[in-house]
């Protein structure tokens, strides 16, 4: 056993958080400014910030990522940290020459003051940002909120320091992305085309996480929101936002600069939610559904109806971030399968009170929680308590799967051991087709393994 | 050995990697990046801080604690005092391999264990909720020890983690419960960590446990923290020659093993630059030498399980010792007899660590490979030109604030191992006690030396130097190979190995002839770019004439 010493037994914790269902902020952060063209994120943190969430980001898309980092040392860290920001900026522009570095803080900068702000306008009024270049910066202290808040905080701060409203509106909306993979990035674009409808997508890490293999490393790769398609942001009919935690922020920091509407929705993933998202843009857009995306739909409910007789009952546990875990949950239910266990780290109430809302109606005996001490080991014992068929979550789950000897799919935040989410969505009807696909494997390949040799099927 | 191709001028190559920097940061850049000569070794700056901005391979020092010298022991509850990133970033990723003896042992590392600090514990103080934390972790699982690291803000906000593991220890009575000041902002990378563990090892661990151990020829290993099951491979050849192992540090080490070290009569050094301050430390307390060894490349390994019979200067080992070299020596002949045609001449680059670069120096020359550019990414001048240089090394601001220990002889416990004339003959019979001669002195003149490789620097030198593979970590890995250049990851072996002892050596040969002769890399271009006609439109052409 590898987590042999958890127990069945649960006992409130109030200190100590174990095998947590999240990380920090700054990676966040990290991660939404890579799907800003021409970005360099940099963290203004000590060394082993930047060097853990490169490592972390790689590992999950085993891909270049470049960030750059202030290097505080002890001094730093006692008389602030704007000379090794200023330093920083320098060196950045002259080495690595970026349209933007995006600037996030850590638990180190935070806790000693540093304001961002503050150094920004002062590495500007020195002369030390090119003409035509950007720093903007976002506030992600590590020991606030999650990762998803970290993204989210970028993604605002992106949307507050470029839109630009000139008065005149444009033709085109905007699909502010919550956290989702550069796969459903490139979904999300291509169900746009199809509905014949503008949109500006930001962050957009299509062409960037998922870049080709040229024979050149690229360093600023072809993808990315640009500075172009941001500015123009602020002149767009509305915003919609996929997520409320990790995209709603920016569409609210939008509506108080540039008055631009917006309407928050769920990340597309599963049925229920990818009808909403398409409603939602027929509407905005004031455009019919095209037969394509209704032929889309139709093939995925048709793999419902065959296979339904594989997926009814079947008991879930699944962990992850919110706006991931509302609509599978949700496409679980429409699964006509039982989401019995659910953690999410993020801590937030607005979340808590969604999901909880949603199993009131249907599964209102799920046991479910979010925020501290909502954590893998908390979920683990409850599988021990209430066994289950099926185990959604990162890459950490496969601890659990294989003591538990459960079938496991990874979905979320980071998968380290596999390939596949960078390339494949979850999102839309063919997302979630391919979604309803690895489900259906999963547990039919279990009741190929388990089968009696007198029960086993060749036709399923 | 001969490279297959011209090596480029070093000292132009010099130039072209600073050439880009602004002024201040060329001058300090220049210092870091030498050109070798193995007989008259050059200065290298090492260890300093880097320029803010400048993307570096290097981590922090809670990495270098918690990470690398303490996250290999299975059976100690490591509490992570922070918010919760820290934490979660080092947990499980370093690949320690680890073998519970039973089903019932103890074993913590597939667990992630943080405070998870929030704003209000930035605030008002988080002592109080990190004694909660050790109380539960105690409660839920009875641990004989709970290590606590601090993050960045704890130093800062002044949580003293020392106070409360001495309180908490005192209130268990049977569980050992100790602190690392291993803030992210001390010193200049993971080094600083490694120092800082291990005064916290050695104080709060070695010597707790009197038990005289069992065996003949009794040592520790030192630096070998069983990655992808290094550690495993030389457990094997040591059982097979018959020397017993004390304790590790820290792969595949427990607890016991690691509080009865000082039972040993010989500490082994494989990575210097991570554990050299316990040999030092050891050796002052209780009379136990160090020794430099190697056991990365099958002929490192045998010329090390030789210097440790010499050590022992008993016959009987050293036989032993020809025997098993003698029973191993075969397969992994065979294996290299096979792959050397397809390997000779070829070039690598090593940019990794703070010993690694240098001990996988002699896997490539086994290999038939030169090594034309290598460097540290967090080691000290010492690791490049010798321990001579020591008493030359300035201490500066950012090393000042790392604790010196100051040993004295044990009153009780102390007791060399060897005289000091003992161990003069040793040293002049080529054996590395007390002393590591560096990476420098066996790489080839002119081969380029790099400290602290940022990300500019490594496209550059490839740009340049072309080399057949190049060998870094996972930040590195697919920037390089987008280049068209395979990568191998000297931290997790692209969860490959282990690389260690004869078996490890086979196991490197095969991965590297993998790598470097995969077809992939001339699949890259499609063929109408090959063809030169980016539209396609040549072939369309001849089909349309035809």
């Amino acid at each position: 056993m590898l987590l042999r010493h958890t127990s069945k037994e649960v006992k409130e914790r109030e200190g100590l958080t174990i095998n947590p269902a999240k990380t920090c902020q700054p990676i966040g952060a990290m991660y939404a400014a890579l799907g800003i063209h021409g970005c360099l994120p940099h963290s203004h943190g000590s060394q082993g910030c930047c060097s853990y969430h490169r490592s972390t980001l790689t590992r999950h898309y085993k891909e270049p990522v470049m960030a750059a980092t202030s290097s505080f040392t002890e001094g730093a860290s006692v008389f602030g940290g704007q000379a090794n920001l200023l330093a920083a900026i320098d060196t950045i522009f002259a080495v690595y020459d970026p349209d933007i570095i995006a600037v996030h803080s850590t638990c180190l900068s935070e806790t000693i003051g540093d304001d961002l702000q503050q150094i920004t306008k002062k590495a500007s009024d020195d002369g030390k940002i090119p003409e035509g270049k950007y720093v903007i910066f976002a506030s992600t202290p590590s020991f606030v909120g999650s990762h998803v808040t970290g993204y989210a905080n970028m993604v605002a701060g992106i949307a507050t320091q470029f839109a630009e409203s000139t008065g005149v509106k444009k033709n085109q909306f905007n699909i502010i992305a919550g956290w989702m993979e550069p796969s459903d990035m490139r979904e999300i674009k291509r169900m746009a085309t199809v509905m014949g409808v503008n949109i500006v997508l930001f962050p957009d890490t299509s062409d960037v996480l998922d870049a080709p293999q040229t024979g050149k490393h690229v360093f600023y790769p072809k993808g990315g929101t640009t500075v172009t398609e941001l500015k123009s942001s602020g002149d767009s009919l509305v915003s919609l936002a996929l997520g409320s935690i990790s995209a709603e922020p920016a569409a609210i920091a939008l509506e108080k600069k540039c008055k631009v509407p917006f309407e928050t929705l769920d990340i597309p993933i599963g049925l229920s939610a990818t009808d909403r998202f398409i409603m939602a843009i027929s509407k905005v857009a004031g455009v019919t559904v095209p037969d394509e995306i209704t032929a889309d739909r139709g093939r995925l409910v048709d793999v419902m109806c065959d296979m339904e007789q594989y997926l009814h009952g079947k008991r879930v546990a699944l962990f992850g971030d919110p706006d991931q875990i509302l609509p599978l949950t949700e496409f679980l239910l429409d699964l006509n399968m039982k989401p019995v266990h659910i953690v999410s780290g993020t801590p937030g109430q607005r979340f808590e009170k969604q999901m909880r809302q949603l199993l009131d109606e249907r599964s209102p005996e799920t046991n479910f929680k979010s925020g501290l001490q909502a954590d893998m080991f908390l979920l683990h014992q409850w599988m021990k308590n209430e066994p289950v068929d099926l185990l959604f979550g990162n890459t950490y789950g496969k601890y659990m799967a294989r003591d538990e000897d459960i079938p496991f799919i990874r979905f979320g935040f980071p998968i380290l051991d596999r390939i596949g989410h960078s390339y494949f969505p979850n999102v839309g009807y063919s997302g979630s087709l391919r979604l309803l696909e690895k489900i259906l494997n999963a547990v039919m390949d279990r009741q190929d393994r388990d089968a009696l040799e007198e029960k086993f099927e060749l036709v399923m | 050995m001969e490279a297959n191709r011209i090596i480029p001028d070093p000292s132009q190559v010099r130039e072209e990697l600073i050439q880009k920097y602004p002024a201040k940061v060329a001058k300090k850049r220049a210092k870091s990046i030498v050109i070798n000569d193995p007989e008259i070794i050059p200065e290298v700056q090492a260890n300093v801080r880097t320029v803010p901005g400048i993307i570096t391979q290097r981590g922090c020092s809670y990495a270098g604690c918690k990470g690398v010298v303490l996250g290999p022991t299975r059976d100690i509850v490591n509490i992570v005092h922070g918010p919760i990133g820290c934490s979660f970033y080092a947990w499980l990723t370093r690949r320690n391999q680890t073998k519970p003896e039973t089903l019932m042992d103890a074993n913590y590392i597939p667990y992630c264990f943080s405070t998870d600090m929030q704003e209000e514990n930035i605030v008002f103080g988080g002592e109080k909720k990190l004694k909660i934390a050790i109380q539960e972790a105690y409660d839920l699982f009875h641990p004989k020890s709970i290590a606590i690291f601090s993050t960045c803000p704890v130093g800062l906000i002044g949580d003293d983690v020392h106070a409360a593991s001495r309180e908490m220890k005192e209130k268990f009575g049977d569980c050992n419960v100790f602190g690392f000041s291993c803030e992210g902002y001390r010193g200049v990378s993971q080094s600083a960590g490694h120092h800082i563990a291990n005064n916290g090892v050695f104080k709060h661990m070695v010597g707790r446990d009197n038990t005289p151990s069992e065996g003949k020829f009794k040592l520790n290993l030192l630096g070998e923290y069983n990655i992808g099951g290094d550690a495993f491979e030389i457990e094997r050849i040591f059982e097979k020659v018959g020397i017993t192992l004390v304790a590790s540090f820290s792969g595949n080490s427990t607890v016991g093993a690691i509080e009865n070290s000082h039972t040993a009569d010989l500490n082994v050094i494989l990575c210097h630059r991570s554990i050299n301050y316990m040999g030092d430390m050891m050796e002052t307390k209780y009379g136990i030498p160090w020794m430099k060894v190697n056991f990365v490349g099958a002929e490192s390994t045998a010329k090390s399980l030789r210097k440790i019979a010499e050590y022992f200067g008993d016959e009987e080992l050293k036989a032993r010792v020809e025997a098993v070299i003698a029973e191993e020596t075969p397969k992994v002949k065979a294996v290299i007899e096979e792959i050397l045609p397809r390997t000779k001449g070829k070039t690598a680059m090593l940019f990794v660590g703070g010993s690694r670069a240098h001990h996988y120096q002699d896997l490539f020359n086994e290999l038939g490979m030169t090594t034309v550019a290598a460097g540290y990414e967090f080691a000290h001048r010492d690791d490049y030109e010798g321990r001579e240089v020591l008493p030359k090394i300035k201490v500066d601001a950012d090393s000042k604030n790392i604790e010196e220990l100051k040993i004295v002889a044990d009153p009780e416990l102390y007791n060399p191992r060897k005289t000091d004339a003992e161990l003069e003959a040793l040293k002049e019979k080529g054996l590395e006690i007390n002393g590591y001669e560096g990476m420098m002195k066996q790489m080839t003149k002119k081969s380029l030396v790099v400290d602290d490789l940022s990300h500019y620097e490594s496209e550059k030198l490839i740009e340049i130097y072309k080399p057949d593979i190049f060998c870094a970590g996972i930040k590195e890995k697919y920037v390089v190979q987008k280049m068209g250049i395979p990568l191998k990851q000297l931290h997790s072996y692209d969860y490959g190995g282990p690389y260690t002892g004869f078996e490890g050596a086979v196991n490197f040969y095969k991965d590297i002839d993998r790598m470097v002769n995969n077809p992939v890399w001339k699949l890259i271009k499609a063929p109408w770019e090959k063809a030169g006609n980016g539209n396609g439109a040549g072939l369309a052409a001849s089909y349309v004439t035809q």
